[in-house]
């Protein structure tokens, strides 16, 4: 394991020729041929949708697997803001160039450049293929597309769907798949669980599925998987993900021997509705796009008890416009939530709880009218009043930073391939293009730039050389042992009979990850971390309480596994965490600060991707490094002043 | 609460505000579908619901009646959830015999329990329609949407093929109209409703969307037929009685059936050379 040298494979060469170039000196598998391959999509959301629907139309033989009843179920509906492309419709000095420059530099200068590069040069196309399959994109009322801004930027090039962009998206990737399917090209597994992956000889041979209904567990075989499965901020328990959003297919991969970049690396929304009591199963994210015409403030005074409209324009402090006046309420996620966590740090919060900040709409509902803020945010003022029981045209939002998204992920080269030959990560899954730190409106981008325009051409190069190769036979002893692997790790958690249930450990799991390896670390926090996550994971596995069997359905059943990996998972991010001694982006480490409390970076030392290798244990990773270069974004301290 | 739940935690760090605020709580008896499988006839249990908060969603009613069964050894019940932002369109129920329970406009997810009131007594049963096989307890198999929509629901484009984005105007109208359509989440509630446990308003949802398009005109006609009749090889037949807008949670309008219909007619008229040949 130790030998591994990470070939980004990276090209070189002018920044806007080098996609190009590439595509060009790609192998590519003759149409003809491509019906001989067998590839495996695991996942079914923004990226994993349109990658199979592409690969299904381009002739390959696709077998696509979704835990969820239905692939339009997969989290990628539920993102609201938008979609990020640099279209520049709205003639206010957008271009590729500064769509990439703004990517590296919000990541704060830890991402690739060659790949950021690639993905605001693709992002034009998939506007271009949204709206060609029906996309119902806002518009203005000559016909043409509308634009609004979104955090990091300062031209406006986020494409929406009112507040369901998400949504529209995956519906729109899912009815290319689901045509696919019906061609036969793609062959559908739903409710089917991704619970290994299969390596023999080093290369990748396939997968090990479990039948959530049925509880029959089966290999599958092919030329090439990729793992389309999204990411792990579920591991804090409390996010805005779905309740079944998890890490498991990319951690099981991890442990056969894919290595897991930048764990630590997670972000933060800076806008969700507080927690409000320990019941509570998830947090609910409104959007950033809402930033657009809500200020945020606290009051001045932290014991003022007066209700928001009660408090004077001079007795209310817009802590974000006052500090970042260029950049106001639209600086990146990182400075907001941070910002937000100060103010409530110092008692100055709001709400029951005094946890939360105001989100105020009043201004701009005097200076645009109720109907025009209406037509901009309705379904999110509605969905906020539902969960709150609170009008937002009435009175102030009540926001606080949550558990997002996580920019770590498997280890991928320039061609999306992990360093298991074979087995490719796309979407949220893989760590690739945000950095340290993801702008608004760019998941999705990301997601379908990988699906429809970046593995359907990188694929060919790795398939080419295996031109009437069969796949790996599922006869394998290989597959033989990993089926009964998890056979066997089932029948121990159904045996265990402990007294606490899985999302008891999961729960508090998340409250150590939330505590110490949250919005801040600090050294002291994440050794605290260390010692505790390993002693409430010894816990579980003998005291955890999972009723009925393996044959049926069993969600129990299926969370203990999840958890499980997230008990390894949550291990490393913390080992992450207290390696990299900097902070950046969404990693803030309380002994790097500049004298203002911005992220302080230590390119010296620390510009470089951490990824980790799995050895027989969680706590014996290894760190392989990947060198970070940055001939045209020049990293500076990031400014949003 | 069980005392299993109150375990002291882990010492709590600054970034994490501490409950302090103590909500409203509320006592209700359940009576909930239950299931083993397919096989199983299946019959009601009752669930006493003793202190349950108000600012709790319905759904999180149900994971603490779950926590709590599973302190008495019981196996927990069986439910569709995950986004729980009303988006996802996994979650289901009849909740007192309404899809998605009595608030309009609201998928189960973000029903909240100040809906309720004390001492009520709340009936939770899948949603029920032939063509929505339950699986086990609240759970049911929706699939077959999923072959309505695989028989037409897509404007054919291949990626790289496509002009730039605004070369194709939409009127605005036209745009907002397709939206609302495509806001569908196809839960199903609109089948539950249905006396006849008819797909129409989901199919006419789904074809609504596309059709109103410019971009959907080349497919219109061969995608409304294929995705009809598909609807019907699986469905009810749609006899007007409009309870599916009423259970919509995003409150899609039978308008849309109406102009399904009419393209299906339209289209039967186009292609009647077809009418007497056998498929």
């Amino acid at each position: 394991m130790s030998d591994i040298t990470l070939d980004s494979k990276s090209p070189s060469g002018p920044i806007q020729d080098r996609w190009t170039n590439h595509k060009f000196s790609v192998k590519l598998v003759n149409p003809a041929n491509k019906r001989k391959f067998d590839i495996i999509v695991v996942g079914t959301g923004l990226a994993g949708a349109s990658a199979a629907a592409t690969l299904g139309g381009l002739g390959y033989n696709v077998k696509a697997f979704t835990f969820h009843d239905t692939p339009r179920r997969a989290h990628s509906i539920a993102a609201q803001g938008g979609i990020n492309a640099a279209k520049n419709y709205h003639g206010d000095g957008d271009s590729i160039y500064r769509l990439f420059y703004d990517t590296v530099k919000g990541g704060d200068y830890r991402a690739r450049e060659s790949n950021v590069y690639r993905l605001a040069q693709v992002s034009v196309d998939i506007i271009d293929q949204c709206v060609a399959q029906g996309v119902p994109f806002a518009r203005e009322y000559g016909g043409l597309l509308d634009n609004r801004s979104f955090g990091g930027a300062q031209v406006s090039r986020t494409f929406y769907a009112a507040g369901q962009t998400g949504q529209q998206l995956l519906l729109g990737a899912y009815s290319a798949l689901a045509q696919q399917v019906h061609k036969g090209t793609v062959e559908l597994h739903t409710r089917s669980e991704m619970l290994d992956l299969v390596v023999v000889d080093g290369q990748t041979a396939g997968i090990v599925v479990r039948d959530l209904i049925t509880g029959e567990v089966t290999s599958h075989s092919a030329h090439a998987v990729v793992l389309a499965t999204g990411g792990y901020g579920n591991v804090f328990y409390l996010s805005t993900n779905a309740m079944a959003c998890n890490v498991t297919a990319a951690w099981r991969a991890h442990r056969r021997g894919a290595l897991f970049a930048n764990p630590c690396y997670m972000q933060i929304h800076p806008t969700c509705i507080p927690s409000s009591d320990d019941f509570q199963s998830k947090l609910t994210l409104m959007s950033e796009s809402l930033r657009n015409d809500g200020r945020i403030w606290v009051p001045n005074n932290p014991d003022d008890t007066r209700g928001a409209d009660q408090i004077p324009e001079g007795e209310r402090d817009y802590y974000l416009e006052r500090k970042y006046p260029s950049f106001g309420n639209l600086v990146p996620r990182d400075v907001a939530s941070r910002n937000a966590k100060t103010v409530v740090d110092a008692g100055k919060g709001i709400g029951p709880l005094k946890n939360g900040v105001y989100l105020d709409f009043s201004s701009s509902l005097l200076r645009l009218g109720r109907d025009v803020v209406k037509e901009r945010y309705d379904n999110l003022f509605e969905m906020y009043e539902r969960i709150t029981g609170e009008d937002p045209f009435k009175t102030p939002m009540r926001i606080y930073p949550a558990v997002h998204y996580t920019m770590g992920g498997l280890w991928v080269d320039y061609n999306l391939m992990t360093n298991i030959p074979g087995c490719y990560s796309m979407g949220e899954a893989n760590f690739s293009d945000h950095g340290a730190n993801r702008l608004g409106a760019s998941a999705l981008m990301q997601g379908l730039a990988d699906g429809y325009f970046v593995l359907p051409y990188t694929i060919g190069d790795y398939l080419a050389p295996q031109l009437n190769q069969k796949p790996v036979p599922t006869d394998h002893p290989a597959f033989k042992a990993a089926e009964a692997a998890v056979r066997d790790q089932n029948a121990r958690y159904l045996g265990v009979k402990g007294k606490y249930s899985v999302d008891h450990f999961h729960r508090e799991l998340g409250k150590i990850m939330w505590d110490y390896c949250g919005m801040e670390r600090t050294e002291a926090g994440l050794n605290k971390a260390l010692a505790e996550i390993p002693a409430l994971y010894t816990e579980f596995k003998k005291d955890v309480k999972v009723l009925g069997d393996d044959q049926s359905v069993n969600q129990s059943l299926e969370r203990a596994g999840r958890v499980d990996d997230f008990f390894q998972l949550g291990y490393l991010m913390c080992q992450d965490a207290l390696h990299r001694e900097e902070s950046c982006g969404g990693h803030f480490r309380a002994e790097h600060q500049t004298d203002d409390g911005e992220a302080q970076r230590d390119d010296e030392n620390f510009s470089y991707v951490g990824a980790w290798g799995f050895n027989h244990a969680v706590a014996d990773g290894t760190l392989h490094k990947e060198p970070l270069s940055f001939e045209y974004c020049k990293p500076s301290q990031r400014s949003y002043k | 609460m069980t005392a299993t739940m109150n375990r002291p935690l882990g010492e709590p760090g600054a970034s994490r505000p501490k409950p302090v605020h103590v909500s409203k709580t509320i006592n209700l008896t359940l009576k909930v579908w239950r299931q083993k499988g397919p096989k199983d006839t299946g019959r009601f249990e009752t669930y006493k619901a003793e202190g349950i908060s108000e600012d709790m969603s319905f759904l999180e009613m149900l994971d603490v009646i779950n926590e709590r069964l599973l302190a008495e050894n019981k196996e927990p019940i069986t439910f569709d959830h995950d986004c729980r932002e009303g988006i996802c369109g996994s979650c289901s129920l009849m909740i007192n015999g309404i899809p998605h329970g009595p608030e309009t406009a609201t998928a189960t997810c973000q029903l909240h329990m100040r809906k309720f009131h004390d001492g009520q007594e709340v009936v939770v049963e899948p949603f029920r329609a032939t063509s929505f096989p339950i699986v086990k307890d609240l759970m049911v198999d929706r699939s077959a949407f999923d072959r309505i929509v695989e028989a037409g629901g897509y404007i054919t484009v291949f990626p790289g093929s496509a002009p730039d984005a605004n070369l194709i105007p939409v009127p605005k109208p036209v745009a907002d109209a397709a939206f609302i359509a495509a806001a569908c989440i196809g839960c199903g509630a609109c089948v539950a409703a249905c006396p006849n446990g008819a797909a129409n308003l989901f199919t006419a949802a789904k074809i609504g969307h596309m059709n109103l398009l410019p971009q959907g005109q080349a497919e219109r006609y061969a995608r409304t037929e294929a995705m009809v009749d598909t609807m019907e090889k699986f469905f009810g037949s749609c006899t007007n009685h409009g309870e599916c807008q009423e259970a919509c949670p995003k409150e899609i309008s039978i308008d849309y059936i109406a102009l399904m219909n009419k393209d299906y007619l339209r289209s039967k008229l186009k292609n009647r050379r077809y009418l007497s040949r056998k498929p």
